[in-house]
């Protein structure tokens, strides 16, 4: 029997996250095909186990004839035309099911990311990697479009369904002119105008390259403004010091990390900062400065710890309430009412108090009396009377270095530039590896005092590691672990590795 | 059904004969059922079928013209007991459900159902939530036609093929007087198509003559000896009657092909699939000309004999394409082949797998496996991906599964949850259907299953000892009004269970698609609401109560939760956690803001952020909040590593991120920003004032302290 007609119907798969828009532009695509004169079956999973998980629509369509064709109500691996992915992750769980093919699929992918809890739980960076699905994508699809369709959306106050329909009008993996897409959007009679811009705008970003590079801006360095004359001088002082006598691959790190030190104290500090910094240079081993590199950054970050009048100053500067406009859309002239969510415990309190109080901070009547400031509190910014409380705060800045909790940060500040120093001297790979850890510690309350138990765990198994030629790379990997959930389990299982080999004990 | 309005299906079930019907498989369903003169219709919601309910909710227009009643059930069981109508009257009904789960409920009405046997046709239109998407375990409803003798429908996935199910199902049923099952897939209820439609029909016999002629008939009860006489006239009278209409009627479908030595058979839901497979094969073409012969069952159950006999005789092999397991209808049509003394060989479970759902690929590769019986195996394509390629691949997609929205009012609920089980210890907590059991994924990962909807409380029954520590119980509204009222609360007070129950009061069944049920808070002008979950606990005699009416407030709720687990007082302790579903609200509440944006009138749109520069990037707020619009930003900062939280525009304001920081004692980062927009003259005046005090302050300090410009 040879009377099998050849024909194939067009298959699309949208790949999307629930709530996104995918059904929208299934629900275009059909009205699209339908005003084409195709004939077009389109299917979806709907229900609870959409809501803002992975899904997807399916959609076959072909020209109407004169008998009705059997369309699938699902993808195959291997028979997909067009792949249309609203999220990078879900254009990478596409290619993973075997939906784009070098053979006939084209993939459109947005490079905007909408982060998975997985990769939000973590408190290092767990955010996944972005090169592989592109990777995947170049080695396996026909034709494979992407740019950062979200953004393009937002940017003409639409949704991410518009600027795909753009990109799937451009792909011309659907053999309908420009107009019929833009039809589709007028008849559909919501946020038309918004709609038919960010479609447009998507549209025309493929005319030249189906991979379009952003010319990413590159990100001037922060600037100093304000301050008198004299500390104007003295800052620019420093950063001639810098410029001279630092390496060429420190100068960047350093300068950033003197301006943040600065903004946090004063130009006295900063001139600390360097003098500390200087001090790395001559123990340095190889020729890239990798120690002092790594100091710079992780030094400033010790120096400019977040304490109440830290947190009190940042709250209250104009660039604040300047970026807090910008970010909720509010022009400069509607008003603007803000509300901070602080909640300053009793020991945040105490870091408060003078240094010579001494044992007196910690007595119960001076907790009690300082429970009385402590507590949830919500304090209107916008307002003269809570934007004075917070700007009364940041105004103990001068009388910082008296205070408790200034010279406890300075205690750990030491052990840790001795403890780097010292092992610098025989193990200058290993000093940077401790310099990085103090990217442990961060947090507020008690997440700060967890990573500052995980900083301890970590430091704490140097002293069964110190004498091995790995222990740089075994101080890495252990950073790594600390960085990978919160509660240390796999820094624990990483520890118990290192005590089994440093003690000959196999550790269950 | 309260925050959405369905006014455009509506119009679809208004369509004459003639009109061409477009749009999704279980509305095709709908506007079949009005055009079979349908009497009646009830059912419970849940997906795939909450459609065909939320529609018909709001068509009361169309309905009272036809003389339709529609009733949503307070469960699967109530729906099912509908139906006792159509046993004493002429009048078609017709109910529908989520299968298996919602059939399991409705299994005793239907079995009694069944063996009363129908006058009406009755029609029970199960959406089977099976594979890709599923919310449910995976089991057939196959099972539950077989036991009570429930004739069992399974049309090809067209909507022509779906609406002609729904007449044959009725007429199958009058000819039988047995109620028949229309088994709708999930993409099958959700495929858009086309049909021509018909009129619409008012019912030949109405309910007011119903109510006004009341019938008694011994013979239906299930009480012996007429239970007895029921199983036989099932088995000697309505079976054959069956068979006979399905043979007569050819409601089974025969496709021929020129391979005419091998054959396969099929449930009808199938059918795309067969073709599609067969296509890729070469065997089909996408008009459905078919070389291989197809015998495609559009009524699974009874099989008629005659049929399968004469389809599979003198064939060298025959394939049966059944999905979902165990493999009933190939060991019925093994049963059939071997006591008609037919050789043909049968495949079916082996070259396709017991188990899962029977996808494009699983198809393809189960009908090339049995094309080849006898010749040479076909070679396994080689992958596209290299091995490194398809590693790194594999390590960067995380998994996405779903979770609660932005801004849902049950997220500070489970918050709450954390924060007071670090305080007094881990609990075990049995969980509950709907929303809320998002609470077991990450970030949450709280609770220990679920034994069925409305039993959060029931499952933890066993342990209540005077030892030990309390338990917690989760129960939706949802579920409580089910059945958990009397499952789960009465059963704690009778039995003087000293265990936590939280009830999740989010005003609507939100989990199916936001219909009201009796506590909705919406004024529904054919329902009666309003009526609160509070009353009705201490109505069953619990003493305990504690209503938080802000879910939000996540460090109330802790407290409240932390004394229902320490308070000396014996008895159940209930926890009612009450705040209105936002996917709902935003419903309600955008369009108007919307509005009121465009008329100039004053308006405050929220917004939460986090000061990037405070924010030291652990995401702790995000471990114990999981909100979409709680996310991260990747600063251009030398100095920082980890990327920081921050709040996208989703954000509804819910508040709970502030919430959490505040309750948890996280950090200082979270702000709540109102602008207001078209103010008024004291806004202005007031905005300008603190603007200039402010900025006064700020110059000042500017003036003596250098500041980074980032």
């Amino acid at each position: 029997m040879n009377s099998l007609s050849k024909d194939t119907p067009l298959a699309i798969a949208i790949h999307a996250i629930g709530g996104q828009g995918g059904g929208v532009v299934s629900s275009w695509l059909v009205a699209l095909a339908q005003a084409q004169g195709w004939v077009v079956q389109a299917t979806s999973v709907p229900g609870v186990a959409q809501r803002t998980g992975a899904t997807i629509y399916y959609l076959e369509m072909m020209p109407a004839g004169a008998a009705s064709p059997v369309m699938a109500l699902m993808p195959s691996p291997g028979q997909v035309d067009l792949v249309v992915a609203a999220e990078w992750m879900e254009a990478g769980r596409a290619i993973q099911r075997g939906f784009v093919s070098p053979d006939r699929t084209t993939l459109i992918g947005s490079t905007h990311r909408g982060y998975s809890v997985m990769e939000k739980s973590v408190p290092g960076n767990g955010i996944s990697d972005a090169g592989a699905i592109e990777a995947a994508a170049l080695a396996s699809a026909k034709r494979f479009l992407r740019a950062d369709l979200g953004t393009i959306a937002s940017l003409h106050n639409s949704v991410i369904s518009a600027s795909l329909l753009g990109a799937i009008a451009a792909s011309n993996a659907l053999p309908f002119p420009r107009q019929a897409f833009e039809d589709v959007i007028k008849q559909a009679g919501i946020g038309v105008q918004a709609s038919l811009a960010a479609f447009g705008a998507a549209h025309d970003l493929f005319t030249d390259s189906d991979q379009p590079d952003v010319e990413k801006a590159s990100i001037p360095a922060s600037e100093m403004t304000g301050g008198t004359i004299p500390q104007q001088q003295e800052f620019a002082a420093m950063q001639k010091w810098i410029k001279d006598e630092f390496p060429i691959a420190v100068q960047a790190m350093a300068s950033a990390g003197l301006k943040r030190v600065v903004d946090f104290q004063d130009v006295t500090y900063g001139r600390e900062y360097l003098d500390h910094l200087a001090q790395f240079l001559v123990l340095e081993t190889g020729t890239d400065a990798k120690l002092t590199t790594a100091m710079a950054k992780y030094l400033a970050g010790a120096m400019a710890y977040h304490d109440t009048i830290r947190v009190a100053d940042l709250k209250t500067r104009a660039t604040r309430f300047d970026r807090v406009r910008a970010e909720v859309g509010a022009n400069d002239t509607q008003a603007l009412t803000l509300t901070e969510f602080m909640h300053p415990r009793v020991e945040e309190m105490q870091g408060l108090l003078p240094r010579f109080l001494g044992r007196f901070a910690d007595s119960g009547f001076m907790r009690w009396m300082l429970s009385l400031f402590s507590g949830g509190k919500r304090i209107r910014t916008d307002t003269l009377r809570g934007f004075l409380t917070l700007y009364l705060l940041s105004s103990l800045r001068p009388w910082r270095r008296s205070l408790r909790r200034h010279s406890a940060e300075m205690d750990s500040l030491e052990r840790w530039l001795t403890l780097v120093k010292e092992t610098a001297k025989t193990d200058c790979g290993l000093a940077v590896e401790i310099a990085k850890c103090r990217r442990l510690v961060k947090g507020y309350g008690d997440t700060h005092a967890r990573s500052q138990s995980k900083y301890i765990k970590v430091i704490g198994s140097l002293k069964l590691l110190k004498h091995r030629d790995d222990a740089a790379d075994w101080l890495k990997r252990l950073r790594t672990a600390a960085l990978a959930d919160a509660d240390g389990v796999a820094l624990d299982g990483a520890l118990a590795t290192v005590n089994s080999f440093a003690t000959g004990v196999k550790n269950g | 059904m309260a925050e959405r309005s369905f006014a455009k299906e509506v119009q679809l079930l208004k369509k004459r004969a003639g009109e061409e019907f477009i749009g999704e498989g279980i509305l095709a369903v709908t506007k079949a059922l009005l055009q079979c003169g349908v009497g009646y219709v009830g059912g419970y919601q849940g997906a795939p079928i909450s459609h065909l309910m939320d529609v018909l909710a709001d068509a009361r227009e169309t309905l009272d013209e036809l003389g339709v009643h529609f009733e949503v059930g307070a469960s699967e069981a109530s729906a099912a007991a509908m139906l006792s109508t159509s046993m004493h009257f002429p009048i078609r009904g017709a109910v529908t459900w989520k299968s298996t789960v919602g059939t399991n409920v409705a299994s005793d009405a239907l079995a009694n159902l069944s063996s009363g046997g129908v006058t009406g046709g009755a029609l029970v239109i199960v959406g089977e939530d099976y594979g890709e998407g599923s919310s449910i375990m995976q089991e057939r409803s196959h099972a539950f036609a077989m036991k009570s003798q429930i004739w069992m429908l399974d049309p090809r996935p067209n909507l022509p093929s779906i609406v002609k199910a729904v007449e044959d199902g009725f007429n199958l049923s009058e000819a039988s007087n047995t109620p028949v099952m229309l088994q709708l897939r999930i993409r099958t209820c959700h495929v858009h198509g086309s049909f021509i439609a018909k009129d619409n029909k008012r019912p030949t016999y109405s309910l007011e003559q119903a109510r006004n002629n009341p019938q008694k008939d011994a013979s239906r009860i299930i009480l012996p000896p007429m239970a007895f006489d029921q199983e036989q006239d099932k088995v000697q009278r309505r079976w054959p009657a069956a068979v006979d209409y399905i043979k007569t009627n050819k409601l089974n479908e025969f496709f021929n092909g020129d391979m005419t030595d091998i054959g396969i058979i099929l449930q009808g839901g199938m059918y795309n699939g067969v073709i599609t497979a067969l296509r890729q094969l070469g065997l089909a073409d996408i008009y459905g000309n078919t070389r291989v012969p197809l015998y495609c069952l559009n009524v699974t159950y009874p099989l008629v004999d005659d049929e399968v006999v004469a389809f599979c005789d003198g064939k060298s092999k025959v394939l049966m394409v059944e999905e979902g397991q165990p493999e009933h209808l190939e060991q019925a049509i093994h049963t059939i082949l071997r006591r008609a003394g037919v050789t043909a060989p049968l495949y079916g479970k082996g070259d396709l797998p017991m188990a899962g759902e029977y996808t494009g690929q699983v198809l393809r590769d189960g009908i090339a496996a049995f094309m080849a019986r006898g010749g040479k195996p076909t070679k396994p394509k080689p992958p596209i991906l290299t091995d490194i390629l398809s590693q790194d691949l594999n390590n960067a997609v995380p998994p996405r599964p779903p979770g609660f929205c932005t801004g849902c009012p049950e997220r500070p609920i489970f918050s709450a949850l954390t924060l007071a089980q670090e305080e007094l210890g881990e609990r075990h907590i049995t969980c509950d259907i709907g929303c809320h059991l998002f609470s077991t994924l990450p970030p949450f990962n709280i609770g220990a299953g679920t034994m069925g909807y409305g039993l959060g409380a029931a499952s933890a029954s066993a342990m209540n000892v005077d030892a030990g520590q309390r338990t917690i119980s989760i129960m939706g509204d949802g579920g409580f009004w089910h059945n958990g009222l009397t499952s789960g609360i009465g059963n704690a007070v009778f039995n003087r269970n000293d265990n936590v129950i939280l009830i999740v009061d989010n005003y609507y069944a939100a989990a199916t698609g936001g219909q009201d049920i009796l506590s909705s808070r919406a004024k529904n002008a054919q329902r009666s609401t309003s009526h609160p979950i509070e009353d009705a606990v201490r109505g069953v005699g619990v003493k305990w109560v504690r209503r938080v009416d802000d879910t939000y407030n996540v460090g109330i709720l802790t407290d409240v939760l932390k004394e229902a687990l320490s308070t000396p007082e014996r008895g159940p302790k209930v926890v009612i956690a009450a705040s209105e579903c936002m996917l709902n609200k935003q419903r309600r509440e955008k369009p108007l803001k919307r509005a009121a944006l465009a008329a100039g009138t004053r308006s405050v749109v929220q917004r939460f952020g986090v000061d990037s520069d405070i924010c030291t990037g652990d995401h702790a707020c995000m471990r114990i909040s999981g909100c979409p619009s709680l996310t991260m930003k990747t600063l251009d900062d030398p100095l920082v590593d980890d990327p920081v939280a921050f709040v996208d525009e989703s954000c509804v304001a819910c508040g709970h991120c502030g919430e959490v920081a505040d309750a948890a004692v996280l950090c200082p980062s979270f702000y709540r920003a109102d602008v207001v927009h078209n103010p008024n003259t004291v806004d202005r005046l007031l905005n300008a004032t603190r603007r200039r005090f402010l900025t006064a302050l700020q110059n000042r300090r500017a003036g003596k302290q250098l500041m980074e410009q980032r």
